[in-house]
């Protein structure tokens, strides 16, 4: 009931959610039949669609505090790769003496370092409840810390963007470093099993299928309960009208850290998802190019609408993977041209296309 | 700041609260402002400036450009720090020490020059935005609209002339319709003291005739501070009115007395 009332009036939201039901029970079907049927699922595509629901995740949180608030965070992907970071470092200590050098204690990348033993951060690592509490913890800490200065000082538009940018930056040239402890360029990989379940196996990949579902659909529903709650309006509030919501008697910085925090901690649980599937984890994803990335799915998708982010970022994955394997030198100017053609025909985005006769955001 | 540097009867100042629940009115004065001075890059926009209402009263404030007047507001409500002088809403609560936020939920509304309402809200959302309450992160999320707090913003929706409105996007309104819009917000405030910039602009004059009306029948329970260009406006507020000329009183009295004033002819009307 509580459920359905966060859906009410979100068209858009109800039938994505049937959509997403729909699949999470289809796709464990189709993987199941004999493969030489024409409806059969390859554990491959079973992984790739799991990935693509990690991201639209993030598309999500980064719809949040732009397309409701009005910031548009230009280093989201450094919360999703922060949370990536807490996942693979579990995934690390599940390897145990598996590695090349056998080493019971510590993970590949330190013996080769010649390190002696564990440095403190990777204490409790190996605990699963742990691991989890860090993924959401670290990136949650960070956005907290990060928005108590930011938006204290009161630094807005371009400039809160560019500093974003600058953070996700800063972290990439840090995780580089061999001395951090998270392995340097190569980062951290060649994962075995999660929870005691091998990563390589049909089960163990469905599983995390199923749970980058599972997280997409509770992520959706928490952020159309803020956005539907007077908190939600007073967001609204913010991007339209910053003064004005202060005179009317709202601390916007602490409304701003709130959700920004939150928004965070959607990225982190993403990026903790999307690391056991992929398999890697390395510096590369604190890439400035990949925040500005989830922008673009968010603009296309239809900002201010939570499921466009989603469809955005299947969408732009979707082709992504179909143009990277027909003509991969062509991607990039695909993904510009697409860009060019949204925001010039559909400013709206993708959403925008079906609420045409609605009218009401 | 005059105030020498540390005062032996004060010396734990930063534990006293910033704000003290409940306004202390019993002198009957609700905001002072002394010896008030601002400048921006070497202009003085406020000089020296004494202004003071009282309890209930309706105020108008008038000058030419560049009196003073916004920055005036801006000072009030938070918005601007001046460079020295003093500011109290009732005898508690010091508003240099305020920001915005505290200050209108102390009890002081604003309403702007520009008209600003939020346009992506409908016109009921506004109000019920702006409607007095707890306005912390948690108590919002979890904010129900109670059926007393509906009657009272359809009470409001009425006495703005805005209830068939009420479901339209506020951004969607006409300029006069805005206008009135961020009145009715000031209204679910229920402040003490209301800043009122420029009501009139953009009003036909049926629609001046109402502001004229709500804003003396708010006088009384509210003190009200108008400040407003247009003067067959400011005549039919009937009220004291107070004259700012760079940045400071040139005079202060009824529309008559001030009109004749010589001063004044000289600097504003006589032009």
């Amino acid at each position: 009931m509580f459920l359905l009332r966060i859906l009410q009036g979100d068209r858009g939201g109800q039938a994505f959610m049937l959509a997403l039901i729909a699949t999470l029970v289809a796709v464990p079907v189709m993987a199941s039949l004999p493969s030489d049927h024409p409806l059969f699922i390859s554990s491959y595509t079973v992984t790739l669609l799991g990935k693509y629901l990690t991201y639209a995740l993030l598309a999500v949180a980064v719809d949040l505090v732009w397309g409701y608030l009005g910031i548009l965070s230009l280093g989201h992907a450094a919360f999703f790769a922060l949370g990536g970071y807490a996942m693979g470092m579990y995934l690390m200590r599940q390897i145990g003496d598996r590695g090349v050098y056998g080493n019971p204690e510590l993970p590949d990348f330190m013996v080769f370092l010649n390190w002696q033993e564990l440095p403190w951060f990777w204490y409790g690592m190996d605990q699963f409840w742990f691991a989890m509490i860090m993924v959401m913890l670290v990136p949650g800490l960070l956005a907290f810390v990060f928005g108590w200065f930011a938006f204290r000082s009161r630094v807005t538009g371009v400039y809160l963007s560019i500093i974003t940018q600058a953070l996700t930056y800063a972290l990439m040239l840090a995780f580089f470093r061999n001395e951090m402890g998270f392995g340097g360029n190569n980062g951290l990989t060649d994962f075995k099993d999660i929870l005691g379940f091998n990563l390589q196996s049909d089960e163990t990949r469905m599983g995390l299928f199923i749970a980058s579902g599972v997280a997409l659909a509770l992520g959706y529903l928490a952020c159309r309960a803020i956005v539907k709650s007077r908190l939600g309006k007073v967001a609204v509030a913010i991007r339209d009208a910053e003064d004005r919501t202060r005179f009317v008697g709202y601390k916007v910085e602490n409304v701003k850290l709130a959700i920004f925090t939150f928004s965070a901690v959607l990225a982190g649980i993403a990026g903790a998802l999307y690391v056991p599937q992929v398999g890697i984890i390395n510096p590369s994803e604190f890439q400035p190019l990949n925040s500005i990335e989830v922008v673009v799915w968010v603009a296309m998708g239809g900002r201010a609408t939570l499921y466009g982010a989603v469809i955005g970022a299947l969408g732009v994955n979707y082709a992504k993977t179909w143009f990277t394997g027909a003509l991969p030198d062509a991607w990039l100017f695909a993904l510009g041209a697409l860009f060019v053609f949204v925001t010039l025909l559909l400013p709206r985005g993708i959403a925008g296309l079906f609420r045409r006769k609605g009218g009401k955001a | 700041m005059s105030e020498p540097l540390i005062r032996r009867d004060r010396v734990f100042d930063f534990m006293v609260p910033k704000a003290v629940d409940g306004l202390d009115l019993s002198h009957g004065t609700v905001l002072y402002m002394e010896d008030v001075s601002v400048s921006f890059d070497g202009f003085k926009a406020i000089n020296g400036l004494n202004f003071y209402v009282e309890a209930g009263e309706l105020r108008a404030v008038i000058g030419p450009n560049g009196a003073g007047k916004t920055t005036m507001m801006d000072i009030i409500t938070g918005k601007t720090r001046p460079d020295k002088g003093s500011c109290w809403f009732g005898q508690r609560h010091n508003l240099l020490r305020m920001d915005e936020p505290e200050i209108a939920q102390a009890g002081i509304g604003r309403k702007f020059q520009k008209p600003t309402v939020f346009e992506f809200h409908t016109v009921f959302e506004n109000l019920e935005l702006a409607m007095a309450g707890r306005k912390s992160v948690w108590p919002t999320l979890i904010a129900r609209l109670s059926g007393e707090q509906r009657d009272r913003i359809e009470e409001v929706l009425s006495i703005i002339g805005l209830e068939t409105e009420s479901k339209q996007m506020a951004g969607s309104l006409s300029h006069g319709q805005k206008q009135w819009l961020e009145i009715g917000m000031l209204l679910m405030q229920n402040p003490l003291l209301l800043l009122v910039d420029e009501p009139a602009a953009g009003m036909t004059h049926q629609e001046m005739d109402r502001t004229v009306e709500l804003l003396t029948s708010l006088a009384g329970e509210h003190s009200v501070v108008v400040v407003e260009h247009d003067m067959d406006f400011v005549r039919a507020l009937n009220s004291r009115v107070t004259v700012l000329h760079q940045g400071s009183v040139l005079a202060e009295g009824n529309m008559d007395q001030v009109q004749n004033d010589p001063q004044v002819i000289e600097v504003y009307l006589g032009e």
